[in-house]
């Protein structure tokens, strides 16, 4: 129990994923101009990201890796090569297949949620879980907890950050900086304070 | 002939993907702390873009638009794939440096940008060079980046030494925190305050505007 404790809580605070990996930049920059479209994102990346990562180690372990197919009798097949193709697949299908579940049983949370959901197909930080987990070579049980914890860390990143945007709109920026050139500089602050977080280990 | 020109220029300095159209951040920040490893890394960048964008506009009229993006994102992660067989096979450990950031080239939104926003109403040849354009101006910040990390994080350029370092009997005291993530944050803002003090234009509008300061100086003391 501490091992998933302890694995949750560094992929929430000290790694990161938006801050110390810089991972889900992109909509990181673009959708934290506002507190509540920030939460709605959050919330579905951590949603896609607990589903998708323990999707793809049950692929990864059970037909790509070396070895792995030999449940079929195909003992020496090597299928790593394809991972990239099928992890982007699963997480395009995950993301399709989530929006019409949600529109069918959820419209409340679909019209919530509807205009971020194919924005995620493209972010990287989903991408980054699965690719984490296959480099770090984690079990089942364990890229459970680290698909939740990166998601729930990428979402707490992303709404402190809307949360300083929102009060930064009444300050006087220098013209150049206006917009983008401070949300670069506010997030490197952002990134320091997390960086404090290093050597806890639980 | 001067429209390949623009296509090939244009996203340099004008209308930089990093800077203006706010893409491809994520690996820009991350693979920035070695000269050698951005090279690396740029040059796959270009490549796939280039190609991609070529291939995506050879079926831009076959592809049914429902299942666009899909069939984009089979083609650029096919190119990826290739691309991280070719460097684990020749350059093993640059790739291990690079670790995901191959892989995360899929999710690169300047490929997948430039495939959707440009592929797929032009010509392949005038894509392909509009490709390679973007990865032209995507090297250029990543580039600058990396060369002032290096340079005053560990004082060398490429691996060779160019500040002598103090602990190896020189006189450089290397500035730690330049190769800790996150002063690639800082040094992007900066490189966007000075490319937008040139380039005036690309100044955002303020939402909020501040009134001026009516009271004078002794009014307020």
């Amino acid at each position: 129990m501490e091992h998933y404790i302890s694995l949750f809580v560094r992929s929430v605070f000290l790694e990161n994923m938006a801050l110390s990996f810089f991972l889900g930049m992109c909509t990181f920059m673009a959708i934290s101009k506002k507190i509540q479209a920030a939460i709605g994102l959050g919330i579905a990346v951590i949603v896609v990201m607990a589903l998708t990562v323990p999707v793809n180690s049950l692929i990864y372990n059970h037909l790509l890796r070396e070895g792995a197919l030999a449940w079929a009798g195909y003992p020496d097949v090597d299928l790593s090569f394809l991972g990239l193709l099928s992890y982007i697949g699963v997480i395009a299908a995950i993301v399709q297949i989530m929006e019409m579940v949600l529109d069918k049983y959820v419209p409340a949370l679909y019209n919530a949620l509807g205009v971020f959901l194919p924005l995620i197909t493209v972010n990287c930080a989903i991408m980054g879980g699965s690719l984490f987990m296959v480099e770090r070579d984690y079990g089942f049980a364990d890229s459970v907890v680290y698909g939740a914890g990166a998601g729930t860390g990428w979402a707490l990143a992303i709404v402190a950050l809307a949360g300083i945007r929102e009060k930064l709109k009444y300050s006087d920026v220098p013209e150049g900086l206006r917009g983008l050139g401070i949300t670069f500089i506010t997030v490197g602050l952002m990134s320091l304070g997390f960086m404090s977080f290093g050597g806890i280990d639980l | 002939m001067s429209m390949m020109k623009e296509a090939l220029t244009k996203p340099i300095l004008q209308n930089n993907p990093i800077a203006l159209q706010i893409l491809g951040i994520c690996s820009a920040l991350a693979v920035t702390s070695s000269l050698k490893v951005t090279l690396v890394m740029c040059i796959s960048v270009t490549l796939v873009t280039a190609c991609s964008s070529f291939a995506v506009s050879l079926i831009r009229n076959q592809i049914p638009s429902s299942i666009r993006i899909i069939v984009q994102m089979v083609i650029i992660a096919s190119l990826v794939i290739v691309v991280d067989q070719l460097l684990k096979a020749y350059a093993f450990a640059i790739s291990k440096q690079l670790s995901v950031f191959v892989g995360l080239i899929i999710t690169n939104c300047i490929v997948m940008g430039r495939a959707e926003g440009f592929a797929m109403k032009n010509p392949p040849v005038a894509s392909f060079v509009d490709g390679i354009g973007n990865g032209l101006g995507y090297s250029v910040v990543l580039f600058s980046i990396a060369v002032v990390r290096e340079l005053f994080g560990s004082g060398k350029l490429f691996g060779f030494e160019i500040l002598p370092l103090v602990t190896d009997g020189g006189w450089y005291v290397p500035n730690g925190l330049l190769l800790l993530p996150p002063s690639a944050f800082f040094l992007i803002g900066i490189f966007i305050w000075v490319l937008r003090s040139v380039k005036k234009e690309q100044v955002e509008k303020v939402e909020f505007k501040i009134t001026k300061n009516t009271r004078s100086v002794k009014e307020a003391f």
